[in-house]
This record gives C-alpha cells, sequence and structure tokens, in this order.
C-alpha cells in the first residue's frame, strides 16, 4: 500500500464530549457501515462500555476517504485507563482533539494532549455540539488557542450528532495528517498496541507495522517476550474483521497467532520475523503498575475455586489486572487484587459476577504502602492486616498523585477546601481564561481512592475534570483502625488512614455496622481501635422476642418450615467468634458510597 | 399421651373481621351456615365408626357462637366423646347468652374459652375489635350461671398505643373474672392482614418482651403455671386439647382449613366454606394438602414443639451456646426459661436431635 494514502489517528476527548458519536458517525460517512446495521457506539462491544457509556478496550478500525486509508485507533476515556491512551498513541501520526462546544477543554484531554503533542503528533482541534444551543465555539476555540497554542481559525466545528462539518474534519484529517513512513524493505518491526482474548480464537492483538512486510503464515519471533509465533491470520477492521495476505509499513491491522494469554502479547511488544530478524526493538512501554488493592472474596465460600477460575480468565483480556490468594478470618478465602484504579477495581469486579455468575464482596479499597520497622527493614504491603505491630514501626510512606484539576473558576475555592481536606499540597494555579482555572495538587493516592471523584462532581456540578499521574511516595501520619465485633478484630474492616481521620472512619464504621448486623442472643459492643486504644463504640443490643406466639394445628407445618428458614439463613452468616454476621452486612458495610 | 385422641371443629364465620385476623373465616356469607353445619353433621358421622374414642374437642373459629347452638351441638351426637372428655368452644362475649351457654353445659360441652384480648376500649378499637369489655363480665356470669367449671381467657398485648399500665389493667381484669387459665399471645402480624399494610401500627419486640414478662410475673404470683410459650393455667386446668398438638399426638380436623395428624400423615382441609359443603354433598374428599415427615425430620419436629412446653426436652439436645437459655425440669430434662420461652425459635434452631440418646 501507498503509504502516502495512510493516515493513522486517534480521537482524544473527554467522557461524553461525543467520541463514540463521532466514531459512529465516521464509520456511517465513510460508508463502513451502512446506517441499517448501524448501532449506537459501534466500536464498544463490551456490554459494560455501552451500558456506563466508555470505552475501556481501544479499537481500531479501517476506513475509506477520498482514495485515502484512514485507520482510526479508538482509545479508552477514563484516567485510570490512560496508560492505554499512550499505546494507542504510538501507533498514530496525529489526533482529533474532540473538545465540547459547550463545556470546554477537560483536564484529561488536556493531560492527553500533552501526551500528543510530546509525541510530536499533529493535533486536529475540533470542537463538537455545536447543535446545542449552549454551545459557544468561538470561546472555546479561542480557548483552544491560549491552552495549546493551536489557532482559533484552525479548529473545526461539527457536530457528530448531525452529521454536520464531519467531511471537512476527514478532509482535514488527510490534510494535515501526515502519512507513516517506514521502509518495506526493512526487516519487520510491528507494534502490538493492545491485545485480547477471544474465546474461540485466542488473543487477537492490534498492531502496526513500522517497518517491512508481515504476511500470513510468517514465523514471527516476539523481541521483548522471546517467544516465537506462527501468523495464523492478518487482517483489518473496517469494522468487521477481514483477512488480508499481508501488513506493510503504516498499516493497522490485528493479528492472530494462536497465543493463549493476553500476557503473551502484551502492547508494546515489537514483532519481527525469525527468518530476516530486526536488530533492535521498538520503544515499548512499562507495564502499567496497579494503584489500587482490594480483597475479593466469593459471598458463598464454596465459590472460591470458581472465582479463581474467573480472575485466570478474565486476566487472559486484562493483563493489567493482579491477584494472589489471601487468606481472611472473617471472610474466608478470597484473592487479593491489583487495580489501575478505582473504575477500573468497579468495571473487574462486575465483569466477575456478570461474566461468570459469582457473588463476591470487595474489602475496603487500599494502597501500596511502605512500612519500614526498627530492625530497618521497609516492607510494602497492600493490606492492612499485614501492618506490624505499631511499636516496630518507625514510618510510613504512602505513594502520592500529582493531581490536575481544571475547572470553571468559580469553583475554585470549593475544589481548594476539597484538596485541603484530603491532605493536597497545591503545586500550580493557573487561569487559561478568567473563567477556567487549572489547579494542580499533589495528594496522597488513599485520598483519592476513597470518593475524591465523586466529591469533586459533586461540589462543581459536574463541571471540574480531573487528571492524575503517580508522584512517589511520602512519609505519612498512618495508624491503622481496626474494628473489634465482641472483642474480636474483623480484619476485612481493618483499615489504614491518616490519623487525623481515624475517629471519624471509626465512627463511621462502628454506626453503619451497628445498623447492619443482626441482633444476638447477647449485647454485642462493636468497637473502633488503634492497637489497644478503643476510639469508637456502639452496641447491638440483645434481642429479646424471637418466637411464634401461636402453635395449634396448621401452625405446625409452617412453623417447622419457618425454623429450617431461619436454619438456613444462619447458614449464609459468617461467624466472627460467637457473633453472627449476614454477607449482607459484609458486602453494605464495604460498599464505598455511602 | 398415647391413647388420646382430639377433634377440633372449625367455623369460619364471623360478623366482623379484626385487623391482624388470618384465619379462615368470612362475615358476608352467613347464609352457608345452615348447609355448613349439615355438611360438618355429615362428616362427623362419616367417620363415627373410623375414630378411636375421642378424649378432647376444640370448636375454634371464626366465632362458634355466632351459630345456633343447637345444630353446632347436634354435629357431635354421633362421635364416640369419651365420658372424661374435655370439650371446648371458643366464644366471642359479645354473642354469649344464657341460652347458648346452658345448651353447651347440656350437650357436654366442659370448657369456654373467650376471647377478651383487652379490658381497654382504645385497645380494642386499636385492634380492630368491635366487642365492648362491660359484656365481658356478663358472659362470665351466664358461663357460670349454666354450670361450667373452666374458663379460658384470650388476651392480646403489643396493639398499637396500648402501654404498659393498660397492658397490666387487661391482665388485672381478666384475673379478677376467676379464669383457670389464660392464653396471652403477642400480636402477630400476618400477611395479607390490614394491620400488615399499615406498619406504623406494627409491634415493636422489646416491648412486646417487656409485656411478656409482665404477663409472666403476674400470672405466676397468682398460681398460674406457664406450661407452654403463650398458655397459663392453675394446677390441673391444662388444656388436653392443645397438649395432643405439642406432644405429636392424633387429631381429626372437621369443617373447612382444619388440620389433621392420624399415623404420622398431617393433611388438611379445603379453606372456603362452598368448596367444603359441596366436596361433602357429592362425596368427595375435603383434603387440600397433605405431608408426611420423614424420621429424621419428625424427630426434630417432635423436640422443636417439645422445647415450647414445661415439658421440655432432653437436655443433651440442647447445646452449649442457648444453655442460658434454659432450665432444669426434672431428670435429665430442660426447659425454656423466660427469657428462653421468648426467644425459643433461636433455641428451636440450635436443637441437635442427633444427640438425644435412642428412646
Amino acid at each position: 500500500m501507498d503509504l502516502s494514502r495512510i493516515r493513522n489517528f486517534s480521537i482524544i476527548a473527554h467522557i461524553d464530549h461525543g467520541k463514540s458519536t463521532l466514531s459512529d458517525r465516521i464509520l456511517e460517512i465513510t460508508g463502513a457501515v451502512d446506517a441499517r446495521t448501524m448501532r449506537a457506539q459501534y466500536l464498544d462491544t463490551m456490554d459494560l462500555e455501552r451500558e456506563r457509556g466508555i470505552t475501556i478496550k481501544a479499537q481500531n478500525v479501517r476506513v475509506g476517504w477520498n482514495d485515502h486509508t484512514l485507520h482510526l485507533i479508538d482509545t479508552p476515556g477514563h484516567v485510570d485507563f490512560g496508560y492505554e491512551v499512550s499505546r494507542s498513541l504510538a501507533a498514530c501520526e496525529g489526533v482529533v482533539l474532540l473538545v465540547d462546544a459547550a463545556q470546554g477543554i477537560e483536564a484529561q484531554t488536556l493531560a492527553n494532549c500533552y501526551l500528543a503533542l510530546e509525541n510530536e503528533l499533529e493535533i486536529v482541534a475540533v470542537l463538537n455540539k455545536i447543535d446545542l444551543p449552549a454551545a459557544d465555539p468561538d470561546l472555546y476555540a479561542s480557548e483552544i488557542e491560549n491552552v495549546l497554542g493551536l489557532p482559533a481559525e484552525q479548529v473545526l466545528r461539527i457536530s457528530a450528532k448531525t452529521g454536520e462539518g464531519i467531511p471537512a474534519l476527514l478532509d482535514a484529517i488527510v490534510e494535515r495528517i501526515p502519512a507513516p513512513k517506514g521502509d518495506p524493505e526493512a526487516p519487520l518491526q510491528a507494534l502490538i498496541f493492545d491485545s485480547h482474548f477471544d474465546q474461540y480464537r485466542g488473543v487477537i492483538s492490534s498492531m502496526r507495522v513500522m517497518n517491512g512486510r508481515i504476511r500470513t503464515n510468517d514465523k514471527l519471533r516476539f523481541m521483548q517476550l522471546g517467544g516465537n509465533h506462527d501468523a495464523l491470520e492478518l487482517g483489518v477492521r473496517s469494522p468487521d474483521p477481514v483477512p488480508v495476505d499481508e501488513l506493510g509499513p503504516g498499516e493497522v491491522g490485528y493479528l492472530i497467532a494462536s497465543i493463549k494469554d493476553v500476557g503473551q502479547a502484551k502492547s508494546g511488544e515489537t514483532v519481527t520475523l525469525v527468518s530476516n530478524p530486526a536488530a533492535i526493538a521498538l520503544d515499548g512501554y512499562d507495564d502499567p503498575k496497579p494503584m489500587v488493592f482490594c480483597g475479593l472474596y466469593p459471598v458463598d465460600g464454596d465459590e472460591y475455586p470458581a472465582l479463581r477460575e474467573a480472575l485466570h480468565k478474565l486476566k487472559l483480556n486484562d493483563a493489567s489486572v493482579t491477584f494472589e490468594p489471601e487468606t481472611s478470618g472473617a471472610l474466608g478465602f478470597g484473592f487479593r487484587c491489583g487495580f489501575l484504579g478505582l473504575l477500573h477495581m468497579e468495571i473487574v469486579r462486575e465483569r466477575l459476577e456478570r461474566e461468570f455468575d459469582l457473588s463476591l464482596i470487595a474489602t475496603a479499597p487500599s494502597v501500596a504502602y511502605k512500612v519500614s520497622t526498627d530492625d530497618g527493614a521497609v516492607i510494602q504491603i497492600d493490606n492492612p492486616s499485614e501492618l506490624p505491630e505499631p511499636a516496630s514501626i518507625t514510618h510510613i510512606e504512602e505513594p502520592m498523585l500529582k493531581v490536575g484539576i481544571l475547572s470553571p473558576s468559580s469553583y475554585t475555592g470549593t475544589i481548594m477546601e476539597l484538596c485541603q481536606g484530603r491532605r493536597g499540597t497545591m503545586t500550580r494555579m493557573e487561569y487559561l481564561s478568567p473563567e477556567r482555572v487549572e489547579l494542580q495538587y499533589v495528594i496522597p493516592l488513599a485520598e483519592v481512592v476513597t470518593d475524591f471523584f465523586d466529591q469533586l462532581k459533586s461540589r462543581t456540578q459536574g463541571y471540574a475534570s480531573l487528571d492524575y499521574e503517580p508522584e512517589g511516595y511520602q512519609i505519612g501520619k498512618l495508624v491503622k483502625v481496626d474494628i473489634l465485633l465482641n472483642g474480636e478484630p474483623v480484619d476485612a474492616f481493618s483499615t489504614i488512614v491518616h490519623n487525623d481521620n481515624a475517629y471519624d472512619y471509626g465512627r463511621r464504621m462502628a454506626e453503619k455496622l451497628q445498623e447492619l448486623i443482626p441482633r444476638q442472643m447477647f449485647d454485642v459492643p462493636i468497637q473502633a481501635a488503634i492497637g489497644g486504644r478503643i476510639i469508637a463504640r456502639q452496641t447491638v443490643k440483645a434481642k429479646r422476642k424471637d418466637v411464634l406466639a401461636k402453635c395449634y394445628g396448621g401452625d405446625i407445618t409452617r412453623k417447622r418450615k419457618l425454623l429450617e428458614q431461619q436454619k438456613k439463613g444462619k447458614k449464609r452468616m459468617k461467624a466472627i467468634g460467637r457473633v453472627e454476621v449476614p454477607n449482607e452486612a459484609f458486602v453494605s458495610a464495604l460498599r464505598l458510597d455511602d | 399421651m398415647t391413647g388420646n385422641f382430639g377433634i377440633y371443629l372449625h367455623i369460619p364465620f364471623c360478623s366482623h373481621r379484626c385487623d391482624y385476623c388470618a384465619f379462615a373465616t368470612w362475615t358476608d356469607r352467613h347464609h352457608l351456615i345452615e348447609p355448613y353445619l349439615l355438611a360438618c353433621k355429615k362428616q362427623a358421622q362419616t367417620i363415627s365408626s373410623e375414630v378411636p374414642e375421642i378424649t378432647s374437642v376444640f370448636v375454634g373459629g371464626g366465632t362458634p357462637n355466632l351459630v345456633p347452638a343447637t345444630e353446632l351441638m347436634a354435629i357431635f351426637e354421633d362421635l364416640p366423646l369419651a365420658p372424661n372428655v374435655e370439650f371446648t368452644v371458643e366464644c366471642n362475649p359479645d354473642k354469649v347468652t344464657e341460652d347458648q351457654m346452658r345448651i353447651y353445659f347440656q350437650s357436654g360441652v366442659t370448657r369456654i374459652s373467650m376471647g377478651v384480648q383487652s379490658m381497654i376500649p382504645e385497645v380494642l378499637e386499636s385492634l380492630g375489635r368491635e366487642h365492648n369489655p362491660q359484656n365481658v363480665a356478663a358472659a362470665v356470669g351466664h358461663i357460670r350461671s349454666a354450670g361450667f367449671k373452666k374458663l379460658n381467657l384470650d388476651l392480646i398485648y403489643g396493639a398499637a398505643g396500648e402501654t404498659m399500665e393498660q397492658w397490666q389493667k387487661s391482665l388485672e381484669a381478666a384475673l379478677q373474672l376467676g379464669p383457670d387459665h389464660i392464653s396471652a399471645y403477642a400480636l402477630t402480624v400476618e400477611a395479607g392482614t390490614p394491620l400488615a399494610e399499615d406498619p406504623d401500627r406494627h409491634p415493636d419486640d422489646d416491648v412486646q418482651a417487656d409485656k411478656y414478662v409482665m404477663a409472666d410475673e403476674m400470672l405466676s404470683s397468682q398460681h398460674y403455671e406457664n406450661y407452654e410459650i403463650s398458655n397459663w393455667a392453675l394446677a390441673d386446668n391444662q388444656c388436653q386439647h392443645n397438649h395432643l398438638y405439642w406432644s405429636q399426638g392424633e387429631y381429626l380436623g372437621l369443617g373447612v382449613a382444619a388440620h389433621s395428624h392420624i399415623a404420622g400423615r398431617r393433611f388438611w382441609s379445603v379453606r372456603t366454606p362452598e368448596r367444603f359443603i359441596k366436596a361433602i354433598e357429592s362425596g368427595d374428599s375435603t383434603e387440600a394438602g397433605t405431608e408426611t415427615l420423614n424420621k429424621e425430620d419428625w424427630k426434630l419436629e417432635g423436640l422443636q414443639l417439645a422445647i415450647r412446653t414445661s415439658n421440655g426436652v432432653p437436655s443433651e439436645v440442647v447445646p452449649e451456646s442457648v444453655a442460658h437459655l434454659v432450665e432444669q425440669a426434672g431428670p435429665g430434662h430442660v426447659r425454656l426459661n423466660q427469657a428462653g420461652r421468648l426467644l425459643a425459635n433461636e433455641v428451636a434452631v440450635r436443637i441437635e436431635p442427633s444427640q438425644s440418646k435412642p428412646s
């Protein structure tokens, strides 16, 4: 294929700014999908993606426009999946920056845009939703010029919904985004930028050929991991998969090589030929590191093997999830799992429950702490119950985030209040325009994983946007709060919090449990404690009455059935010492959103 | 209780349905009373040759004393009643008359059980009852003058708005009437009743527990001995018919929605009077359902019933976790203590039949 007629690009956009709608419209206007088979969010294949209106896995699709071949490489739209964006960008020469003409540029978009600029990609800026009454394209075009230095008059104006301006956008992509460069005669260098597991075909990888050619049945060498595989099928998506015999430089397509595990075909892998290998691999990218951890336990202990199998299967498709077995005194056998962020955690849990028909309890999310003890050792823990005795700890370091927030400037005060309440330190404040401000804070990760994002949204009526990246470790005044039921510590409820928040956490948890734990045959004290010091207490008063008043004739059968039910109910409880705690109480107490 | 055999007859008619009542009873089918009583008589005749000597009869409802006394009593003419039979009829105080009581007594009834529920007009109103507490004393007068020695009064505690003082007054007033037996029931929310639809009126467990304790203290101080969760009696006045239920004894139910237990099989009859009358007239079975327990469930059921009574259960079937809820009840047996009676379900679900010695 003639390289000069290829254009590879991604769309960078904030959630709700219309990326999926624009993708749908491009598919339609270029004739890749006819109107009859068109459905909303065509490229989002997971049910969860459609339901939540977000893209989780990157997708790519080939369309034709005016004798040019365009590869649209879709990117995930949530900060948790930011690393996937950087992988997608490595396969492109340009990006379409899509901004809502009624809301302006958002933090995450800005961060991704900087990423594109760093990669020297051409940026085609587009204001979407110009059909909305609240649209103010002039204002936001000049904002784009101020923030990114792109001339306002070059900013395109479209409505992905109505299709207005889409042909002009496609023309601009052809005109402004450079054609890929590459030597078809050089040894093969192809970059894998996404892999997913298909239960019938095994791993299907998205790849971009940089140099050389790849043909069906070629013997391939994966340069980073060192494995050899056969190219069983090559193809392009337009958007349905179409097998091809060959992919040349600049082309984007898919590869099926009978690989069983996405870990064997990781993003960033360079593929070359066994017969004529390239001398050096392309720049790969680091594996994403899990930032948030929690224990996942089956509500029904018998489902532990099923959970293990489900995690293994899920990992085939999502290499970023980590898990290892752990045991909880309260919850039994489960897994300590690591996630890229809170949304990722929620999505994984939801996929496990939905796709594998499991019912799970998730413990409170934790981050990875570095604990220094008096014998000079430094240990890393991501489970509060692993924290050594308080007396032996010299200090605890916690992971920090650099958080960027973009917001209408009228909310500056409330955002600052939120960030300070979360132990944040301001590092930058800049007005993008008189109405818009960018704030930068360094905040402990643990403060962000609780409900920071929700708080930010509710305080700013949804107008503020957030982006973050890791910013090393800092010593914090941290303590472990244990929750005791009838004097017995319940490991599932232990949490590491800042000393200043310990009392509040302990009180809230004790109050919550007091409501959730059914009355027993004796008073059950619920205590929150730091080491041996009790900081909060509630009592579930002993139950006094549980009896049927009448037991004559017909009551006898009824009573027997009722007692059978009651007995079954007891089996669904976990015994913490003498206290019987319904599984639902764990689920509710550990729920994040209240 | 071997050798004892009971008959239960259900009268499914009332002049008014109380808010909390989930029993099979109707207020709008009085035209069926006559054919219903005839059908019951026919049923009694049919089974009369198949049943052993009857040691107890219980006529419940509904409101048995709403229907004509002579026709009601005629049902029992052909049945083999034992000479010392315990024969109880449930009565609504508003409907008790001198003639009615005389007919009952002369027909062999030995015991009247009267639904008093409360002696406080506001509480009765809150329960959705119609009767006037002043009628209770008059009714007791008729009962006594007819010659009845045995009298039970039913009380209900836990109506919305009932204070501890009002409950105490009801107990005192009931005791004033000199019954030999008192049943005091915690108001229970049954599905499908007007009470169930009105959560604001649902009783509070802790308040009901306090009222139970009050009743138990007052009654036992007057020598009424608790012999089942909700039943207290002076010496030798326990209800023999009820003991059949609690000891897995045998009994046969006549009429609608009546439960029977014969030779290890439980069965129950159709619920509506129309269907019952039709079945009897056409000679069809009146049975609506049945169950036979396996040996294991039978044994567990026996223990779960016995634990409700003062006879208690063998001490080895009660696990340590509920040992604080029982007390000694004779050699090798334990029974629920006062706190235990309030938590009888908790004890019942923990009973371990496998621990009991083979009998």
